[in-house]
């Protein structure tokens, strides 16, 4: 039994990465689907922006109020918007963003191609001689890839203004030495691994969500499931490639 | 612009001799259950030839086999003169394009309007010189089922009878020489039913199509076949004219007819 569900996961496995690579095979030869990338742009990226702003605005808030205390304590008030801005940068604002992305993109794409799957539009599609691959895979990988680093560097943007909110709940920061000493604690060898990431992560949302909708199936019932394991297996590829991110960054010394 | 589906009573188009389909000694099989087993039939050109059999007996398997849905797993299956498991995918799109397959679903792209459903294939294969007058050619099939005025609507403000029209002129966009119909009117009340049935029949004449139907509604049947396959145990059971078979005196295949 073991046994069966180790080797079902390993298939599995084999069958993301083989669909993962058909988006590289696929994606660059014509006919290229414009409209629909710009389509899916619009629905993954402009219709995710208030939920990933107030996300990243209350994270920053949040996180500057819980932080505040501790430095009082040693009288490093004035490390606030440092302190502040690398954790938001580095780590919190990427990664949040992307695992809101995941819960919503990864599940809305998982439920719309298994729905399409089980009403048999993609065999549709297919029977008509079209690329159904090029047309529902490769536009949304696309995009994700594309979109969820520009709601990253949004996210960053709002959670350091919410940072900054919560930094006068309690105390007095002026906004031009806040901004100073946020972007001043900053370095190029934080900005670049952080939205480089983002990349990663957007990608393997789009794919865990494509792979779990295009090869749905077992009827309505199918279509919850795919939705439902869309979101758990992206989470978790946004946590390991996390992880991997800070260990090349740690190799190469950017931290 | 006349509608297809106006006649009540029509004659039938007989088949013209050359055979646009020929499959021979097709067996697929599921694990265990083997759907198909040495299955041997030839559809002649011009020709509606209905499939019946009961649920779950293969006529489904059948026709994606037909499409390249399904692979075989033995026999082939020869499609205006191409043999259907051999083809790389790109001829496989290419032959899918002379090969119309309406969907007992339907399968209209629902976040799709009409007129973007029946672009959607239309705007991939034809060349971008014929592609000038795209809205005229989506009016011209939708004119054709009687349904003009839905171009802007969606599909789910359609009724069932109105989708399957719709279906049907996204079928039709492409002119193809052969359609397959996966139980065409089922879940339909019986008038919608025979409108569709008509509507086939006159597809039948004015494109010459030649078809593989699929269906166990005797009066879809009647109307549309030229000849009728009967499917049973995955064999080709008995082939005949709808008279010649209600005629039998074959206890398995009259009882589709009582």
């Amino acid at each position: 039994m073991k046994n069966n569900s180790f080797k079902s996961f390993l298939a599995e496995v084999g069958d993301i990465s083989a669909f993962a690579w058909r988006f590289f095979t696929e994606g660059f030869k014509p006919r290229f689907e414009f409209n629909e990338l710009l389509r899916q742009c619009y629905f993954i990226g402009y219709k995710s922006l208030s939920l990933v702003g107030i996300t990243a605005f209350i994270m920053g808030l949040v996180l500057t109020i819980q932080s505040r205390p501790t430095l009082v304590e040693f009288g490093a008030e004035a490390w606030l918007p440092g302190m502040v801005s690398v954790s938001l940068v580095r780590e919190i604002a990427p990664v949040i963003s992307a695992l809101i992305c995941a819960g919503k993109i990864g599940s809305g794409i998982g439920a719309e191609l298994g729905s399409m799957k089980v009403t048999e539009q993609i065999d549709a599609m297919e029977v008509s001689g079209t690329n159904p691959f090029k047309f529902l895979v490769v536009t949304r990988v696309m995009a994700c890839t594309l979109m969820i680093p520009v709601l990253a560097i949004l996210a960053d943007i709002i959670s350091l203004y919410g940072g900054y909110m919560g930094a006068n709940i309690r105390g007095v920061v002026n906004w031009d030495l806040y901004w100073y000493q946020a972007f001043d604690a900053l370095s190029f060898s934080d900005l670049l691994p952080a939205i480089v990431k983002t990349f990663f992560f957007g990608y393997a949302i789009g794919v865990v969500g494509c792979y779990k909708g295009y090869f749905s199936n077992k009827g309505t019932e199918g279509v919850g499931q795919s939705a439902n394991s869309a979101v758990v297996v992206a989470s978790l590829l946004v946590f390991v490639i996390d992880l991997v991110a800070v260990q090349i960054t740690d190799i190469f010394q950017l931290t | 612009m006349s509608t297809l589906s106006q006649t009540v009573e029509m004659e039938k188009p007989t088949a013209k001799g050359n055979a646009v389909v020929s499959i021979q000694h097709l067996s697929k099989s599921f694990g265990e259950n083997h759907v198909l087993r040495d299955f041997s039939f030839d559809l002649k050109q011009g020709e509606n030839a209905v499939v019946l059999g009961k649920s779950g007996s293969g006529k489904s398997v059948l026709i994606k086999c037909i499409i390249g849905l399904l692979s075989p797993d033995k026999g082939s299956i020869n499609v205006l003169g191409q043999n259907v498991p051999d083809l790389s995918q790109e001829e496989l799109d290419r032959m899918r394009v002379k090969v119309g397959f309406l969907f007992q679903s339907n399968a209209l792209y629902d976040s799709m309007t009409v007129r973007e459903n029946l672009e959607f294939p239309l705007r991939r294969h034809w060349m971008k010189s014929t592609l000038d007058d795209v809205d005229g050619m989506v009016m011209e099939a939708l004119e054709n089922v009687g349904l003009g005025h839905t171009v802007d609507m969606m599909p789910a403000e359609l009724s069932g009878g109105m989708r399957k029209r719709i279906a049907l002129a996204r079928t039709l966009i492409l002119k193809p020489e052969i359609i397959l119909y996966d139980e065409p009117t089922t879940g339909l009340d019986p008038i919608t039913g025979k409108e569709i049935s008509n509507l086939m029949l006159d597809v039948q004449k004015k494109y010459n199509t030649s078809a593989i139907v699929i269906s166990h509604d005797m009066n879809c049947v009647k109307i549309v076949a030229n000849r009728i396959v009967v499917l049973i145990e995955g064999t080709c059971y008995a082939v005949g004219t709808y008279d010649e078979l209600k005629n039998s005196n074959d206890k398995k295949v009259k009882q589709f007819f009582e």
